[in-house]
C-alpha cells in the first residue's frame, strides 16, 4: 500500500512542476439536484480542469453550512441521495482520471450509520468511534477515496477514526479555522496526512466578495507548525480569489459558488455550466468569454 | 489531546466544527473558574432568591393522591419560578457566565418559546443584547411568546430551513455562533450540545433536585421512592435526578410518545438509536441512512429528535428508566392536575403527571412520588382547548 495521502502530494508536486497552480478542488454536493446527474457533473468538472474533488454527503442538519448548501442537501435528500451516492461519485472521478485526489466530505452521523444494519436494536454504541466507521472506510477505499473530511469530528475526538481510515489507506483530513489556537494547530500538525483544510474565515460555507483579510497571517501560523500541504476553502468563488490564495497554498476548494451555478442552470445544461465555471476559476478561460 | 472529560460513558463529547472548539474550551475554563469563585456563587444565589423566587415550594398533592388511591404525590413547583418554568435557572446562570467572559451578545434557540422568554428576561435584567432563533412554524404557533420576547427587548429571528422547528433553530444558532463566536455566547436551553453544555445546564438546574430532596426530608423525614420528570432535551429531569443519583430512589424520565411509538413521536430514548446530533453523541431519531428525522409532540418543549447525553448514559447503566406517554394521555394528565389541585401544568409537565397517574394506584400510601412540575400551562391553553375540542368531535 502506498503512503497515506500520496496522491495529494503527487498532484501538488505535478502542479508545481507545471507552474499552473493552484489546483482547484470543486466541491460537489452528491445527489444534487438528483443522484442520476451526479456522475455527469463529476466528469464535467474534470473536463473543466478540476485538480481534485471534494464530494459532499448530504445531511439533514448541516450546521456548518450556509443556505446554498443547506438547500442543495435538502433537494438531494428528497431525491434519494445517500452516502452511496457520494461513493459512486468518488468512483466515477477515480475511474475518469486516476491521478486526481478524491476527498469525501460529510457530517459524522451518516458516516456512523453507514453499514450498520440494526439501528433500533443497537443499544450500546461502544466508546470508540473506530469500529462503526469501518464499513465506510472499506467501501470508500474500494471507490478510490484518498481522504475523508468529517466536519463535526474535531482532532480531540478523532484518534480512533483516523486509525481505522488509515488501515484502509485513507487519510483523515483535518480542518483548521482562524480561531484555532496554537495548541490545536500543533495537535492537527502531529496527526495530519494528505492535506490540511484551512477554513479561510470565521463563519459558515458560502461565497464571499473577498478573501478574508487575516488569511495570510492564518496561513503563516499554520505553516510554521507543519509541512503537510494546505488547501483553503469557505468563501472562495472567483478566479481572482483562487489566484490570491494560490500565492500561499497549493489548492483552493470551491463549493457554494459551484452549487449555486448548478442550481441556476436549467435541465440539460448543468454539466456544461459546471465545465464552463471550472474553466473560468482555473484560468483556462477568461471571465469575459465565459459569460 | 484525547478528550478525557465530558463523556458519559460512550455518550457526550465535543462533535463540533473546528471554529467553535476554542470557544468551547474557553467556556469550560470560564465555568470551572466561576464555580470556584465565591462571588459568582453568591451573585447567582442572590438572583435565584430575590429575582427568580427560589426556593420554589414543594406541594403535597393531597386530592390527586387521594383520587389515585396509592402513593403520596409531591410536586416540586418550578411553575412558580419567575417566567413560569425551570428554564430561568439555566438562563440566568449562563447570562452571568457570559458577562464574566466579557461576551456582549447572547444567542439562544427556542421551540415553544419558554427558553427564549427566560433568556430574553435574563438578558433584559443585565442589559445584554439578545437574539433568539425560532423555527418559522413555531413563530406562527407561539405568536404570543414572540411578542413577549420582543417586549423584553430581544430580537426573534424566524428560521425557515429544514422543518422550521426547534432542531432547525438550534442549527441556525450554531451557524450564528460559528460566525460571531468571538463576541457571542450561545445560551443553550437544555442539557444537550457539546461538552461542557450538558454539565453546565445540569449544574444550573440541580437546584431543583437539591431543594426537593431537603424539603421532602424536612416535611416527611425521608427520601421519595420514585422521582418523575418529563424529558425532551432533559434539563429539568437531570436537574431533579442528579442530586438523587446516589440515593435509593427510582428515577423515571417520561418522553413524548406523540401519536404513538409506531406513528409520529418524540420518544428518543424509548424508540431512537445512538447517533451524533448538535455536537453530542447521544440517542437520536434517525432513518437508516443516519439522517435525523422529525420529532412530533403536542408539547413543543418535548418536540426534539435528540436528548441530553447524560440521560442516554443513565438509561444504558440502568440507573434511570425512560418511558413515554402519548399526546392524549398527556392531555388527560393536564386535566387531572388542573381539576384535583388547581394547578394547570405545562403540556411538557403533563407527561410526567400522566405517568405518575399510571403507577401511583399500584403503590402503597406509605410510598411517595416526587414529580418535577417543570412549568405552568398558561402558554398552552389555546393548544389544549383545540386538542380537547378535536377529541370530542
Amino acid at each position: 500500500m502506498s503512503e497515506l495521502g500520496a496522491r495529494y502530494r503527487e498532484a501538488f508536486a505535478a502542479s508545481r512542476a507545471r507552474g499552473d497552480g493552484p489546483l482547484v478542488f470543486p466541491f460537489l454536493a452528491a445527489g444534487f439536484p438528483t443522484p442520476e446527474e451526479t456522475p455527469d457533473l463529476v466528469r464535467a468538472a474534470l473536463r473543466g480542469g478540476a485538480g481534485g474533488f471534494e464530494i459532499g454527503v448530504p445531511f439533514s442538519d448541516p450546521l456548518a453550512d450556509g443556505p446554498v448548501h443547506q438547500d442543495a442537501y435538502t433537494v438531494a435528500l428528497a431525491a434519494g441521495a445517500t452516502v452511496e451516492t457520494a461513493l459512486e461519485a468518488c468512483r466515477v472521478a477515480r475511474e475518469t482520471q486516476p491521478e486526481v485526489p478524491v476527498t469525501l466530505m460529510g457530517y459524522l452521523n451518516p458516516f456512523l450509520s453507514y453499514g450498520s444494519s440494526t439501528l433500533a436494536s443497537e443499544t450500546n454504541p461502544g466508546e470508540s468511534l473506530g469500529e462503526p466507521l469501518e464499513p465506510l472506510a472499506r467501501r470508500a477505499s474500494e471507490a478510490g477515496v484518498d481522504g475523508i473530511i468529517v466536519v463535526d469530528l474535531p482532532v480531540d475526538e478523532s484518534d480512533a477514526a483516523r486509525e481505522v481510515l488509515a488501515r484502509y489507506g485513507i487519510a483523515l483530513i483535518y480542518l483548521l479555522a482562524p480561531t484555532s489556537t496554537a495548541e490545536r494547530i500543533a495537535a492537527v500538525a502531529e496527526r495530519a496526512a494528505g492535506f490540511i483544510y484551512l477554513v479561510s474565515l470565521t463563519g459558515v460555507t458560502g461565497a464571499r466578495d473577498q478573501v478574508a483579510r487575516d488569511f495570510e497571517a492564518f496561513v503563516s501560523r499554520v505553516r510554521t507548525k507543519t509541512d503537510t500541504p494546505l488547501a483553503v476553502g469557505f468563501g472562495i468563488s472567483r478566479r481572482e480569489h483562487v489566484q490570491q490564495v494560490g500565492k500561499l497554498v497549493p489548492a483552493a476548494i470551491i463549493g457554494s459558488a459551484l452549487t449555486a451555478t448548478i442550481a441556476s442552470a436549467s435541465d440539460g445544461a448543468r454539466a456544461a455550466a459546471v465545465e464552463q465555471y471550472l474553466e473560468v476559476v482555473t484560468g483556462r478561460r477568461s471571465e469575459e468569454t465565459g459569460k | 489531546m484525547t478528550r478525557e472529560t465530558g463523556a458519559f460513558g460512550p455518550f457526550g463529547g465535543q462533535f463540533a466544527p473546528e471554529t467553535l472548539m476554542p470557544a468551547l474550551a474557553e467556556l469550560e475554563e470560564a465555568w470551572t473558574e466561576a464555580q470556584k469563585d465565591a462571588e459568582f456563587r453568591a451573585e447567582l444565589d442572590n438572583m435565584l432568591r430575590d429575582y427568580v423566587g427560589r426556593e420554589t415550594p414543594l406541594t403535597y398533592a393531597e386530592r390527586l393522591s387521594e383520587q389515585l388511591g396509592g402513593a403520596q404525590i409531591w410536586l416540586k413547583r418550578e411553575d412558580l419560578a419567575h417566567t413560569g418554568a425551570h428554564k430561568i435557572n439555566n438562563a440566568l446562570g449562563q447570562v452571568l457566565l457570559a458577562r464574566r467572559m466579557g461576551k456582549p451578545r447572547i444567542i439562544a434557540e427556542t421551540g415553544a418559546g419558554q427558553h427564549g422568554v427566560a433568556t430574553a428576561t435574563a438578558c433584559a435584567r443585565f442589559g445584554i443584547e439578545c437574539i433568539v432563533y425560532m423555527g418559522e412554524e413555531d413563530v406562527r404557533r407561539q405568536a404570543l411568546n414572540v411578542f413577549r420576547m420582543n417586549l423584553l427587548g430581544a430580537e426573534v429571528v424566524p428560521v425557515n430551513s429544514g422543518a422550521r422547528t426547534l432542531k432547525d433553530a438550534i442549527n441556525e444558532s450554531i451557524r450564528d455562533w460559528v460566525t460571531n463566536v468571538r463576541t457571542t455566547h450561545y445560551l443553550i436551553g437544555s442539557a444537550i450540545g457539546p461538552h461542557p453544555y450538558p454539565v453546565i445546564v445540569r449544574e444550573l438546574q440541580s437546584c431543583i433536585g437539591r431543594e426537593a430532596r431537603d424539603q421532602l426530608q424536612e416535611k416527611i423525614g425521608r427520601l421519595p421512592d420514585v422521582a418523575i420528570a418529563c424529558v425532551g432535551g432533559g434539563s429539568n429531569a437531570i436537574g431533579l435526578f442528579h442530586p438523587l443519583i446516589d440515593d435509593p430512589v427510582r428515577l423515571i424520565g417520561v418522553e413524548a410518545a406523540g401519536e404513538g411509538l409506531e406513528a409520529r413521536h418524540a420518544a428518543t430514548l424509548s424508540a431512537g438509536s445512538p447517533g451524533v446530533l448538535h455536537g453530542t453523541r447521544t440517542y437520536v431519531l434517525q432513518d437508516e441512512h443516519g439522517q435525523i428525522t422529525e420529532a412530533h409532540s403536542i408539547s413543543a418543549g418535548l418536540d426534539y429528535p435528540g436528548v441530553g447525553p447524560e440521560h442516554a448514559w443513565l438509561m444504558l447503566t440502568e440507573r434511570a428508566e425512560y418511558v413515554s406517554v402519548t399526546d392524549d394521555e398527556a392531555l388527560d394528565g393536564l386535566k387531572l392536575l388542573s381539576e384535583t389541585e388547581g394547578i394547570i401544568p405545562a403540556l411538557e409537565t403533563a407527561h410526567a403527571i400522566a405517568y405518575a397517574a399510571k403507577i401511583a394506584p399500584a403503590m402503597s400510601p406509605d410510598e411517595t412520588i416526587l414529580i418535577g412540575l417543570s412549568g405552568r400551562g398558561d402558554k398552552d391553553v389555546e393548544i389544549v382547548r383545540d386538542a380537547l375540542a378535536a377529541r370530542e368531535r
